[in-house]
């Protein structure tokens, strides 16, 4: 249990996906305008990282790994498929979001309405492939670690969309030299807040 | 020939460069562009890379765009940008293993890139081969640039050496009873942040059609 909350605290604010990875920074920086719409989208990043994290661990080990398929018998001890795993996690990141979406749309239309665009949008979002590619890099126990570990993730994502969607909307009120206006304050702001996120660093649990 | 590299054509080539480059006005593609800029090499690797991936997702989802039907183009859009992922990671780890050590991850999240699905959305699902090919080198070379600088920048000052030799001599640092010390904060990961924030600064104040409106 202690390790599961290591693994869930040291994924959200010392590897946080946007500060450390700059993972997912493609939305971030899109659709950071508003606290709002910043909110939705973090919400739904959550949710599909819960999701798929887990699920590709099992596809890496059951399937995937070197000697992964020794379950089907001894004829499969030794085959190695961790050529294929870029194009499986895509595949099931890609058909986990279209499950997802379709979920929300059933039992709450109000948030699929206010998600619109953005759901179908997170299939291409770096943080979600992001977090399974380090997950099979970082070579996880079992599937409680790896579901905290994307779970973390996710809300390390989300309260960095929010802190700068929160500061953005300040930032409309300043005097920015114009060159830097909107795209170039952002990024330095960004530096900033991960220049904070670094005081987190060698915190041991 | 002339018509292959009519003007037209040498736009789609040069405007990525500057006045439409995909990082520092587009916003495509800032994921991995700032991760493996601590130093010139991996940002080198990485750049060419993305410049075969997206040249040739390019030409071929051009090729194959009247036969694609609209509802599932972006899953074949995907299996197409990851094929050529996985064929570029399995020849960076035949003959650069070290540089492809580095890179980890990211070379997987080139699959996820922005620019290249950008691209191919706009583009290549609307243009013959040719322009593509340009459009995807113009692109990738504007992506390029960007990462090839600030890893010049954040190399140079973060460990003051540029493709693993040394630029500032042994005898200017403190250590050695000199006046010059690295700036660790450089290799840091908020640092690249700030370069790109600087160089988006310059580019624009340069071109003042790209200032954005105070809204």
């Amino acid at each position: 249990m202690e390790n599961l909350i290591n693994i869930f605290i040291k994924s959200i604010f010392i590897d946080n996906m946007v500060f450390a990875y700059f993972l997912g920074m493609c939305s971030y920086l899109a659709v950071s305008k508003s606290v709002k719409t910043a909110t939705g989208l973090g919400v739904a990043v959550i949710f599909v990282m819960l999701i798929t994290v887990p699920v590709d661990y099992l596809l890496e080990n059951y399937v995937l790994k070197e000697g992964a398929l020794s379950w089907l018998g001894a004829d499969f001890a030794d085959v190695d498929l961790s050529f294929l795993s870029f194009i499986m996690f895509i595949a099931v990141i890609a058909s986990m979001v279209q499950l997802v979406e379709m979920i929300v749309e059933k039992f709450a239309p109000v948030l699929y309405t206010q998600l619109g665009i953005f759901l179908p949008l997170i299939a291409v979002n770096c943080a979600i492939l992001g977090g399974s590619l380090f997950m099979q890099q970082k070579a996880f126990n079992n599937i409680a670690e790896a579901t905290s570990y994307g779970l973390g993730s996710g809300i390390g994502w989300f309260l960095a969309i929010v802190g700068i969607a929160a500061i953005r909307e300040k930032v409309q009120y300043s005097q920015v030299p114009a060159p830097l206006r909107g795209l170039g304050i952002t990024f330095i702001i960004t530096g900033l807040m991960g220049l904070a996120f670094m005081g987190f660093m060698g915190i041991k649990l | 020939m002339a018509e292959l590299f009519s003007k037209k054509n040498l736009k789609l080539l040069s405007n990525p460069l500057n006045s439409s480059n995909p990082i520092t006005v587009q916003v495509l593609g800032i994921c991995s562009a700032l991760a493996v800029t601590a130093q010139l090499k991996p940002a080198v690797v990485m750049s060419l890379s993305v410049v075969a991936v997206l040249a040739l997702a390019n030409v071929i989802i051009s090729l194959l765009r009247n036969t694609i039907p609209n509802r599932i183009r972006i899953i074949v859009q995907l299996v197409v940008i990851a094929a050529l992922v996985i064929l570029v990671d399995q020849v960076l780890r035949a003959f650069v293993y070290d540089a492809s050590k580095q890179l980890s991850v990211f070379v997987g999240l080139i699959i996820t890139n922005c620019i290249i699905m950008g691209r191919l959305e706009a583009f290549a699902l609307g243009n013959k081969p040719w322009p593509s090919f340009l459009d995807g080198l113009g692109n990738a070379a504007g992506y390029a640039w960007v990462l090839i600088v600030v890893g010049f920048f954040r190399e140079l000052f973060g460990s003051g050496t540029l493709w693993g030799y040394q630029i500032i001599p042994d005898s200017w640092y403190i250590a050695n009873g000199g006046f010059y010390e690295n700036n660790g904060m450089m290799i840091l990961p908020p640092m690249a942040l700030v370069t790109v924030g600087v160089i988006i600064w310059v580019q624009r104040s340069k071109n003042p059609e790209l200032v954005e409106e105070n809204k």
